[in-house]
């Protein structure tokens, strides 16, 4: 919403410098959005008078002038305007000065030999109008040496000011004003506005016609005025418009424009001569057109309201009229109409026809009912005083609503919810100046709210008036004690974990990485998702039009995109939701990850101390499994198994588990998937599900258990077992375990080789087993007996032998 | 005349000293010891021929050929000790390398933490203090707990003003959306808890809206305080003390604005005070310029309504802001886009080291 100072200074006698009215209006709650002001711009160009004018001695078109612009000498100027002549008063520029329109700075310069110390300018060159015959023309009054903007009115700085959705009423200057009145900032004008006696019937009847179905128009109002001139409106109303940025059409278009933004009251003027038979206010037949006046054509359908006469539709309710029954220079009578939109389905109407205007920004906002009547008379006397002719009696169909309410107001709401101390008296003026209407006495107080504040539901609300009218920066800051409890954490087990598993995966190099938490429909079928449950009806992107079920897609997207920066070797994760289906329960926290190249864990690419060869699954298997431990899952109990889902290498890729809760999956991605998703591997990557995590039994303070340092060293013993090699060595390594739980502290891999030398099904497994005695010395009959176990039990076991 | 005895002595004295010092490494000198110590060596076999010498002879030659034996070890040990650091110092002059050649990073130095999550632990340190908890919600979000229990009416325009995204139509024709904002956080938390309640909301929220400020997916953080007797003041002083502590300044000027929110009444947004005269960077806590962080205000009597608490017996307040927003103005990044683009470049210059964890003991962004 932007108005003019001067605009404003019709609705409010300011007692505060203009800059304190910007500063408050934001205070208040009409935010400053921008204030612009010509004169500003234009404060180097001053008015000159032109002295003498006489013949370039060396050019025909051109005139050497003496400009006086008040004090000092008089400047010579050589000038090209056919209008430049003795005792003219015009705009100088000085040198140095730049021209707005094209950023040129002026210099002393020499025209056909003839010093020219500064220029005369037309109103083209100021970016003012398109006139470029000749230099401006101003006032034969105009001091020389004055500012010229002022001089001609320009110094009417414009501000704008963002209207929150409830202030309806401030989307018209004099709404403006009544809130700075009652901040203190002046006088608000508020003249009675006379009515209009009707000199004859209304030649144009109107009748609402809903049928059975709920009416969109509370209450429509409308009078001829027959034997108008329309023209051009007055210098004042178009400059007014013009400086919001409104065009002017012609007196009756702008007077309807000029009561918008004046006083929120939109109106709507068509002619009467274009008008056949009775106005019906009724919804729009589904297929009936409208050329709208923006010079559209709109397709109706029946959820919208028309006003239409015996030949079809005439206009789009309160939103836009038809060009067809528009007022121009012919019109001679004139309908205006004052009347009364259903907020709600104005908004519908607007959005599904795209179209957006003046009059539908505020009737789907709520505009005064009771200024519906008022507003006409106001209208026909700007008509009657511009246009002339003779007003009929008004029309009203439907009834103005009585939104009269009273709210019991409690004074002491004030200091409940703000903590403000404000005295009953302010708290009496502020609202009194807003226009409440208040009787009774404190402690309560019955407030009924004006008719304009529509947004007025309860106390809540005018505590909010009196708290922005006193202003915000009387509340004072309180300290809110923090409470008995003691200190104790507060995150969820679940966020708890989300925050170890981030800070693990990036220790181990990985950078952590936020992705859309949507992906394409390609990209959530490959990865286990795509129902169309969780498909955006309304996606911003084809490629981001389903809720991702995994983390996986968005990562390796991102990996394809650095590889295309040039960055091939990276390592990505993200912890983050998936979804499943729309319900709360269908989302999970996730933690994956993934590797490109020879993205390794202690580093890529070519290194003096060894060069990293690509990524594998066992890179995504610790990458998971760090993850795991730094979220406290018990690592030492999972199994693994060699099952992932489908976006997996089935023979490179595995499941983390606890019987049947499969908390985590790791391996190299699925050639297939990658190449489905125009990705260059080898990639390779992991998820965890954060929520499958099982929580340890909650203890406020854990005790460790005691720890048992044997005074003993401990033995190892190397074995190498040749088994298929379709046996786990994970079933090698319990199986060996299992032979003396409490002797074999730990059994470890050091050696696989499969190839050259052993059978083709068969691989070879070393194994490291490390027996720690407790009470004495093992005898080495005592460590032979173990190891002979432990043959016989893997020989048994898994089929192995032991090599030779 | 001389001493036949004493000088053959000193004889052999002279010729051991010579090859003891003439022993070229360890071994070479072994064989010297051997050769006079050994058990036929030259000085064990006088040591031995003791024994025959009568008494008076012993007394004199037993001194003469001890002492020579001890001089001997000396000089054997002292040879010793020489050639074996020699043969270190020889060893350790063939063993230097480049201790210039670079190193590999170690994973912790070059993985990285999303500045997003960064903020979010911050935020959580500076309102745990003020016993907050976390609370969180779904993503996909039905209209009761997005909209109408924050007391958005049904085609309302600043429900519009949301540009939602919406889920297909379920079986009940409802539609769920991706929730515009983390405040049906607040609804959620109201209707499992008895107030007091204190919580703070962060999460991902959604609008169908791309442009150089906006991306579809951002975050939010709500905060939400309901008891008996918060009001305005309370959140003031709130507000203030977690500016000053995000932002690590003595003190911020703040401005709060009267504004609208379906959910709030009053409603305010919030300036904080800034220097925005340098090119490029911005300071807070200084300057004469303003900059809008935050919306809040106490929570509407309807959405507590909706909530099932009394608002004439419980009321609160409410503020939320921008994750991303936040993030930007405390670390200079200009472009939220690249907030999303997992770019290795910009994660590893604007991310955050894996232990640098954002505490209030050791300073937030130490």
């Amino acid at each position: 919403m932007k108005f003019s100072y001067s605009w404003l200074k019709e609705h409010l006698e300011p007692n505060a410098s203009f800059e304190e009215i910007v500063e408050r209006l934001s205070l208040i709650g009409l935010e400053v959005e921008g204030v612009e002001d010509k004169a500003k711009a234009l404060s180097a160009f001053v008015v000159g008078e032109i002295l003498t004018a006489s013949k370039h001695p060396n050019a025909d078109k051109l005139q050497v002038c003496s400009v006086s612009i008040g004090a000092g000498e008089p400047i010579q100027v050589v000038c090209g305007a056919p209008n430049a002549r003795a005792g003219l008063k015009t705009v100088f520029a000085a040198p140095g000065t730049v021209i707005p329109t094209n950023g040129m700075q002026l210099k002393i310069g020499k025209i056909r030999d003839v010093e020219s110390r500064g220029m005369l300018c037309s109103a083209r060159e100021l970016g003012l109008s398109e006139e470029h015959d000749g230099i401006m023309e101003l006032p034969v009054d105009a001091p020389a040496g004055a500012p010229f903007a002022e001089v001609i009115g320009l110094d009417d700085p414009v501000v704008e000011i963002a209207v929150t959705p409830n202030r309806a009423d401030c989307l018209g200057v004099s709404g403006v004003a009544r809130d700075l009145a009652a901040a203190g900032l002046g006088e608000l004008m508020n003249p009675r506005i006379k009515p209009v006696e009707g000199a004859f019937p209304s030649p144009v009847s109107v009748r609402l016609d809903f049928g059975d179905t709920p009416s969109l128009c509370p209450a429509f109002a409308l009078r001829v005025i027959r034997g108008v001139k329309n023209g051009p409106s007055p210098q004042w109303m178009q400059d007014k418009l013009r400086a919001i940025g409104l065009r002017p059409i012609n007196a009756l278009v702008d007077i309807t424009n000029f009561m918008t933004f004046d006083r929120n009251r939109p109106l709507h003027v068509f002619d009467a001569k274009k008008v056949t038979g009775e106005l019906v206010v009724r919804r729009a037949k589904a297929g009936e057109t409208l050329l709208a006046l923006d010079g559209k054509t709109y397709t109706l359908d029946d959820t919208m309201c028309v006003i239409a006469d015996d030949k079809g539709v005439e206009s789009l309710a309160g939103v836009m009229g038809g060009e067809e029954s528009g007022c121009d220079d012919a019109t001679v009578d004139v309908v205006v109409e004052s009347a009364l939109w259903e907020p709600i389905n104005i908004a519908q109407t607007g959005r599904k026809l795209g179209l957006n205007s003046d009059a539908r920004f505020r009737f789907e906002r709520g505009i005064d009912p009771a200024f519906t009547l008022p507003g006409l008379d106001l209208a026909t006397h700007l008509i009657l005083d511009i246009c002339g002719g003779e007003p009929s009696e008004v029309v009203l169909a439907g009834a103005i609503p009585d939104t009269t309410r009273t709210i019991a107001f409690p004074l002491s709401e004030v200091k409940r919810l703000t903590g403000l101390d404000a005295s009953e008296q302010e708290i009496r003026d502020v609202l009194t100046a807003l226009g409440f209407g208040l009787s009774g006495a404190a402690p309560v107080l019955e407030v009924v709210p004006p008719s304009w504040r529509g947004d007025i539901e309860g106390k809540a609300d005018l505590v909010e008036e009196v708290v922005r009218i006193l202003g915000l920066e009387r509340v004072p800051a309180t300290e809110l004690p923090r409470g008995e409890d003691a200190r104790k954490p507060i995150l969820t087990p679940l966020q708890r974990r989300s925050r170890k598993a981030r800070r693990g995966l990036a220790a181990r190099g990985l950078v952590e990485a936020v992705t859309w938490s949507f992906v394409s429909h390609k990209e959530a079928e490959l990865f286990g998702g795509g129902a169309p449950a969780i498909a955006l009806s309304n996606p911003i992107a084809a490629e981001l039009s389903d809720m991702r079920p995994s983390l996986l897609p968005g990562l390796i997207r991102a990996a394809q995109a650095n590889a295309d920066r040039g960055f091939a070797d990276t390592a990505l994760f993200e912890v983050g939701q998936t979804f499943a289906g729309d319900k709360p329960t269908d989302q999970s926290q996730c933690a994956s990850g993934i590797r490109r190249g020879t993205a390794k864990p202690f580093g890529a690419g070519r290194h003096w101390s060894g060069t990293a060869g690509a990524v594998d699954v066992f890179d995504a298997k610790a990458d998971a499994l760090a993850a795991l431990a730094a979220c406290n899952a018990p690592v030492a109990n999972l199994q693994v198994t060699a099952d992932a889902p489908s976006w997996y290498h089935p023979g490179r890729s595995g499941s983390l588990r606890l019987g049947s809760n499969a908390m985590a999956h790791f391996g190299e991605i699925h050639p297939a998937v990658l190449e489905a998703l125009d990705v260059k591997g080898p990639v390779v990557g992991f998820e965890i599900v954060l929520d499958k995590i099982p929580e340890p039994k909650a203890k406020p303070t854990k005790v460790k258990p005691q720890i048992d340092l044997s005074a003993f060293q401990p033995v190892t013993r190397d074995f190498a077992f040749l088994v298929e090699r379709t046996v786990s060595a994970a079933d090698i390594l319990k199986v060996a375990q299992g032979v003396d739980k409490k002797l074999i502290t730990s059994v470890g891999v050091f050696d696989l080789y499969e190839g050259k030398g052993i059978d083709e099904a068969k691989k070879s497994v070393a194994v490291e087993v490390t027996l720690q005695p407790r009470e004495r010395t093992l005898t080495d009959k005592e460590i032979e007996d173990v190891a002979a176990k432990i043959v016989a039990e893997v020989t048994k076991k898994t089929g192995a032998t032991l090599r030779a | 005349m001389s001493d036949p005895v004493n000088s053959t002595l000193d004889t052999l004295e002279q010729e051991l000293s010579a090859a003891i010092n003439g022993a070229a490494d360890e071994a070479a000198l072994e064989q010297v010891r051997i050769s006079a110590l050994g058990k036929k060596g030259q000085v064990s076999e006088l040591l031995k021929s003791l024994g025959g010498m009568s008494p008076e002879e012993r007394k004199v030659q037993g001194p003469a050929i001890n002492g020579l034996r001890d001089r001997v070890q000396t000089l054997l040990a002292t040879r010793k000790d020489a050639l074996k650091s020699a043969a270190l110092e020889a060893r350790l002059a063939t063993e230097r390398v480049d201790v210039t050649l670079p190193m590999r990073e170690t994973p912790a130095e070059t993985g990285r933490v999303h500045p997003i999550a960064q903020v979010t632990e911050e935020l959580v340190a500076i309102f745990a203090d003020m016993g907050f908890s976390v609370a969180e919600g779904p993503d996909i979000e039905d209209d009761f707990h997005n909209f109408t229990a924050l007391n958005f009416p049904p085609g309302h325009p600043a429900r519009e003003m949301h540009d939602t995204f919406f889920l297909p139509p379920d079986e009940t024709g409802g539609r769920k959306v991706l929730r515009t904002h983390t405040s049906p956080v607040q609804v959620r938390t109201m209707l499992s808890k008895k107030p007091p309640i204190r919580v703070i909301c962060p999460g991902r929220t959604y609008r169908c809206d791309s442009d150089q400020t906006h991306t579809p997916m951002f975050h939010q953080v709500e905060g939400l305080v309901i008891d008996k007797g918060a009001h305005l003041g309370h959140l003031k002083w709130i507000l203030e003390e977690f500016c000053k502590a995000f932002f690590e300044v003595e003190g911020v000027k703040m401005r709060f604005r009267p504004s609208f929110f379906p959910f709030t009444e009053p409603s305010m947004e919030v300036d904080i005070q800034c220097d925005r005269s340098r090119p490029g960077e911005i300071r807070f806590g200084e300057g004469n310029d303003w900059l809008e962080i935050l919306g809040c205000g106490m929570v509407h009597p309807n959405v507590l309504r909706n909530c099932g608490l009394d608002p004439d017996e419980y009321q609160g307040f409410a503020w939320g802001m921008g994750i991303d927003r936040i993030a930007m103005l405390k670390y200079g990044m200009s472009d939220l886009r690249a907030f999303f683009e997992a770019d290795v470049r910009w994660l590893s210059h604007y991310g955050f080291r894996p232990l640098d964890f954002p505490t209030l003991a050791g300073g937030l962004s130490a």
